[in-house]
C-alpha cells in the first residue's frame, strides 16, 4: 500500500459517510425518510454499500497493484497480510486486496444488473398479468409456475457449461432471465388488489390509457415490495454468481470476482486462509447491508405491515 | 368442491408443469453446442463419434427424439445414461438416498433451531438477546453456503479433526450401513455437510419466524386471550404460534426443494455422492438422459413441496379451505 492508496481509501470512507449524513439530514424533513432511517442498521447498511460502490468505481486509485499481475511467484506467494500487502497475497503471488477491490466491480456489477433485469421483467409480467386478468393472467401465471419449478442452478449450469464460458453480458442476461418468477407473483398480487381501488377506477373512468394507469397509478403504490425484492435480489444474484464461479463456470479467469477468488483459493485454504476468507466476508457484508436497507425501505413505504417498535 | 377434486386438479397441473420443465430442459440441452461423444478434452475419431451418435439415436431430428423420450417416459423409462453406461433409473435410485439423508438432517436442524430461535427472539423482541441473536442470524443468513462449508471444513475437519473431511462413510470399516456402528459412522460423516446447510437455513427460518410471531403479536385476539387471563405459555403456544405457523408452512414448502437442489455445491465440497453432484457431472459430460431426468426429479420436488404446503395450510387454517373452494368455483364457473 502506498500513501496515495491509503489516502484514496480514506477519501472513499469519508465520501460514503458524507453520503449517508447528507441523506439523513435531508430526510429529517420528510416523514417517509425519517421512518427509513429509524433503525440504525439501515444507515450502516447504506454507508457500507456506498463505500463499496465508491471503491468499485475508483478501483484503479484504491488498488495498489494490478489485480492480475503475478508479482513474484517465487518469493511472494501466500504472503500473510502486511503493510505492503494489506490482505496478503494468493498462491500466484497476486495482491488479494487489489483483487478484492477489482472483484467488487464485477461482483457488484453482475449483482446489480442481474437483479435490475430480473425485477424489471418480473414487475412487467406481474403488472400485465394482474391488470389484464382473464386469459392473459392465466397464460402468464402458468408460465411462471413452470419457471418456479425449473431447477435454476441446473439451467444456469447448462447455459454456462455448454456454451463454454459465457461473456459477462450473457451471464447477466442468463441470471436475469431465470430469476424474475418470484417477483412477478409478488407484483401480480399487489396489482390485483390495487386495481380495485377507487383511484384506479377513477383514472379509468377519466379515460386514462392502460399504460398510464399501470405505470403512473398502480405500480408506484406497489413500490415497497418491488424495491425490497430488488434489494434482496441483488444479494441473491451475488450469491448465485459466487456459486457458479465456485463450480468453475462463472466469469473467465484471470479477472477477479469475489466468487472465483473463493473458488481459486479454496485448495490453499489451509496454508493461506486469508485469500478465501476476505471475499467471503465481502459477499456477506453486501448481503447483510442489502437486507438492512430492505428493512428500512419496508419501514418507510409500508408502515402498517411492521410491528410496533 | 371437495378436497378430492381440488387435489385432482392440482395433480393434473403438477404433471403439466413437470412435462413443461422436461420439455424446456430437453430443448435447451439439445440446442446447446457440443455432443456427448466429443468428451471433455479427449480427441475421438470422428467416425466412431458418428457411429455412437447413430447407435444412441442422436442423429435423428430433435422433435423425433423428444417424442421418443416422452413415450419412454410414459412407460416409466428414464432412459440410458451415456456416461455411466447404465440405466438412469439405477443411477438415480443409488444417489437419491444420500441426498435425502443429507436434506433430511439439514431440514430438521433448520426448523428445530430456526423455530426455537425465532420464537425466543420474538418473546424478547428488541431487547438485548434479540438484538444479539438478530445480528448473528443476519450474518449467517448472508453467508455463501459453500464458503461456510469451506471454513467449517478447515476448522472442524482439518485443524481440530473432530469430523471427517468428506465422503459418506468409512470405506474400510463401513462400506454399507449394516450395523449400529456403521449407522453412527454415517451420522458422523453427515455432521459437517448437514450443519452447513442447516445453519444457513436455520438463520433464515429464525428471522422469518420472528417476524411472523411479531406480526401476530399485535392482533386483537392475542390481547383478548391475555385479558381473559390465559396463561402466558398458552397465549404464546396456542394463540400466537398457531397463527404464525401459517407463513412457516409456506416457507417449508419453498425450502424443501432448495435443500435438495441447492445441495450441489455442498455435495461437491464434501464428496457426498448425491443427486446434485450426479446432475452436475451429467451436465459436464453432456449426458442428455441423465440431465433431463435430474431436472424432472428436481421440478417434481418443487411441485410436491408446494402441494404439500398447500395441503398443510388447509389443515392448519380452515379459512383457506373455504377460500380455495371459492377460487375453484370461480375457475369452473
Amino acid at each position: 500500500m502506498t500513501l496515495g492508496t491509503w489516502f484514496a481509501l480514506f477519501l472513499a470512507l469519508v465520501l460514503a459517510a458524507e453520503c449517508v449524513r447528507v441523506l439523513r439530514q435531508r430526510g429529517r424533513r420528510e416523514e417517509r425518510w425519517r421512518r427509513f432511517f429509524r433503525q440504525r442498521t439501515t444507515s450502516w447498511g447504506l454507508g457500507i454499500l456506498a463505500f463499496l460502490v465508491i471503491v468499485a468505481l475508483a478501483a484503479p486509485l484504491i488498488a495498489p497493484f494490478d489485480p492480475n499481475r503475478q508479482l513474484d511467484i517465487v518469493h511472494l506467494k501466500n504472503q500473510p497480510p502486511s503493510w505492503t500487502f494489506l490482505l496478503g497475497t494468493d498462491v500466484l503471488s497476486r495482491d488479494v486486496w487489489s483483487r478484492a477491490v477489482y472483484g467488487a466491480r464485477v461482483s457488484l456489477g453482475i449483482g446489480a444488473l442481474g437483479a435490475l433485469m430480473a425485477v424489471s421483467l418480473g414487475t412487467l409480467v406481474g403488472a400485465v398479468a394482474g391488470y389484464y386478468q382473464r386469459w392473459v393472467d392465466a397464460v402468464l401465471m402458468r408460465g411462471v409456475d413452470v419457471g418456479l419449478a425449473l431447477p435454476r442452478i441446473f439451467i444456469l449450469l447448462m447455459a454456462v457449461a455448454l456454451w463454454d464460458g459465457l461473456p459477462f453480458t450473457a451471464l447477466v442476461i442468463a441470471i436475469g432471465l431465470t430469476s424474475w418468477f418470484g417477483t412477478s407473483r409478488l407484483v401480480r398480487a399487489e396489482v390485483l388488489s390495487l386495481r380495485q381501488q377507487d383511484f384506479v377506477v377513477a383514472a379509468r373512468a377519466l379515460g386514462a390509457q392502460t399504460g398510464r394507469i399501470i405505470f403512473r397509478h398502480v405500480l408506484p403504490n406497489a413500490a415497497a415490495p418491488i424495491i425490497v425484492s430488488a434489494a434482496l435480489g441483488v444479494g441473491n444474484v451475488l450469491l448465485l454468481e459466487a456459486s457458479l464461479s465456485f463450480l468453475g463456470i462463472g466469469v473467465k479467469p484471470p479477472d477477479p470476482t469475489w466468487g472465483n477468488m473463493i473458488a481459486d483459493n479454496a485448495p490453499s485454504i489451509y496454508t493461506a486462509p486469508w485469500c478465501t476468507v476476505v471475499p467471503g466476508l465481502a459477499i456477506a457484508l453486501v448481503v447483510m447491508s442489502l437486507n438492512a436497507v430492505a428493512d428500512g425501505v419496508q419501514d418507510a413505504l409500508d408502515p402498517h405491515e411492521r410491528e410496533p417498535a | 368442491m371437495t378436497v378430492v377434486t381440488w387435489l385432482l386438479r392440482r395433480l393434473v397441473a403438477s404433471v403439466a408443469i413437470i412435462i413443461a420443465v422436461v420439455t424446456f430442459v430437453f430443448i435447451l440441452i439439445h440446442v446447446a453446442p457440443g455432443r456427448p461423444c466429443a468428451g471433455q478434452n479427449e480427441i475421438i475419431d470422428p467416425a466412431i463419434c458418428e457411429r455412437v451418435s447413430h447407435e444412441l439415436g442422436l442423429d435423428r431430428p430433435v422433435v423425433e427424439q423428444y417424442w421418443r423420450y416422452l413415450g419412454a417416459l410414459a412407460h416409466g423409462n428414464l432412459g440410458y445414461s451415456f456416461s455411466l453406461r447404465r440405466p438412469v433409473r439405477d443411477a438415480i435410485a443409488e444417489t437419491i438416498p444420500f441426498t435425502l439423508q443429507l436434506a433430511g438432517v439439514a431440514l430438521v436442524l433448520d426448523f428445530v433451531l430456526g423455530l426455537t430461535l425465532g420464537i425466543y427472539q420474538a418473546r424478547r423482541a428488541n431487547r438485548l438477546p434479540d438484538v444479539i441473536l438478530g445480528n448473528i442470524t443476519l450474518f449467517v443468513y448472508s453467508l455463501p453456503t459453500f464458503w461456510l462449508a469451506l471454513l467449517l471444513l478447515l476448522m472442524f475437519g482439518e485443524k481440530l479433526a473432530w469430523f471427517p473431511v468428506g465422503g459418506p462413510n468409512n470405506p474400510v470399516l463401513c462400506p454399507l450401513v449394516d450395523s449400529a456402528y456403521c449407522f453412527g459412522d454415517r451420522l458422523w460423516h453427515l455432521v459437517l455437510p448437514a450443519m452447513t446447510l442447516g445453519l444457513v437455513g436455520a438463520a433464515g427460518t429464525a428471522r422469518f419466524q420472528r417476524a411472523a410471531m411479531l406480526a401476530v403479536a399485535s392482533q386483537d385476539y392475542i390481547r383478548t386471550a391475555r385479558a381473559k387471563g390465559v396463561s402466558e405459555r398458552r397465549v404464546v403456544l396456542r394463540h400466537q404460534l398457531r397463527n404464525a405457523l401459517l407463513s412457516f408452512i409456506t416457507r417449508f414448502g419453498l425450502a424443501l426443494p432448495f435443500l435438495l437442489t441447492g445441495a450441489v455445491l455442498i455435495e461437491t465440497i464434501f464428496a457426498w455422492p448425491g443427486m446434485g453432484r450426479l446432475a452436475f457431472e451429467a451436465i459436464l459430460t453432456r449426458d442428455y438422459p441423465l440431465v433431463t431426468a435430474s431436472a424432472l426429479i428436481a421440478s417434481a420436488i418443487v411441485v410436491a413441496g408446494n402441494l404439500v404446503a398447500d395441503l398443510l395450510l388447509g389443515v392448519a387454517d380452515p379459512r383457506l379451505r373455504v377460500r380455495a373452494a371459492r377460487d375453484l368455483d370461480i375457475v369452473t364457473a
